[in-house]
């Protein structure tokens, strides 16, 4: 390993509150302050093992849990809010760049199936399964 | 012609604890999770994988095992008899220091082997995975 195991494990931390504090108002030197150490070094190292900067990785944890609060048929704006987005329009238009869909299409989508599921469970389990657990004739 | 293998089977011996340590440990997305019965069809697969599911299976006595066949797989499960495949990463040391923070309990530390760099975890039924990094 050419870097120090140190500074991964403090980059880890850092990547770890993002992953616990992505609602709140995070500033970038704060989560280098967690990694204690210089800023430029902490952003080349997080940039090295996640591919994307700390601002990067945090729209994509906020966007990560607002599918799965839409998953859960929570509404757009309370979804957008609650991850830590002041912004409708820009969640949005992140949502769908990420997404490849409108927030509220991937409420639609995952209304509907949840629907499905509840209604026909079996329609989504490989045949084979369901047979040999006894779960169809 | 055979084209791709699309799910596999853990066999798992609580299905809400497999649930929180795939999902919330590993980071994994659900894909299906569907109430059966008393259980549920729970399919969960690598964020960054398309079209494979990990199919985590409750033991229980029915049409797939006899309630001494539970008993024995259970026990094998516990003692960690299973191995079940291979995950990929890009940073095995940052994934390690992550998985290890989260309570995710490794048998063998990242060791550089003459395959590449490798090291072993547990699940939380005792089912094990090889996490190697990809080049």
């Amino acid at each position: 390993m050419s870097t120090n195991l140190y500074l991964y494990k403090r980059v880890v931390q850092a990547k770890l509150y993002i992953d616990l504090h992505y609602a709140e108002r995070i500033e970038l030197d704060n989560i280098a302050g967690e990694a204690y150490f210089s800023k430029f070094h902490f952003l080349r190292l997080f940039k090295k093992i996640y591919g994307k900067t700390p601002h990067q990785y945090l729209v994509t944890v906020r966007l990560k849990n607002a599918s799965l609060l839409l998953k859960k048929g929570t509404t757009v704006s309370e979804a957008c809010h609650a991850v830590g987005f002041e912004s409708l329009s820009s969640f949005s238009s992140l949502f769908r760049k990420h997404q490849g869909m409108s927030p509220s299409a991937y409420l639609l989508f995952y209304q509907e199936k949840t629907s499905a599921i509840q209604k026909l469970p079996l329609a989504f389990i490989p045949g084979c399964f369901a047979q040999k657990h006894g779960w169809k004739e | 012609m055979i084209a791709k293998m699309t799910h596999v089977c853990v066999y798992v011996l609580d299905q809400n604890s497999a649930y929180d340590f795939y999902v919330n440990k590993l980071g994994f997305q659900v894909i299906t999770d569907a109430p059966m019965g008393p259980d549920r069809w729970l399919t969960v697969a690598p964020p960054e994988q398309q079209g494979f599911e990990i199919t985590l299976m409750p033991i229980k006595e029915g049409m797939m095992f006899s309630k001494e066949a539970a008993a024995s797989m259970r026990e094998l499960v516990k003692k960690g008899t299973f191995g079940f495949g291979v995950f990929g990463c890009y940073d095995i040391y940052a994934t390690y220091e992550e998985l290890k923070a989260k309570g995710v309990e490794f048998s063998k530390v990242p060791t550089k082997e003459f395959y590449g760099v490798e090291a072993l975890f547990k699940d939380d039924s005792g089912n094990w995975f090889s996490l190697g990094q990809m080049e």
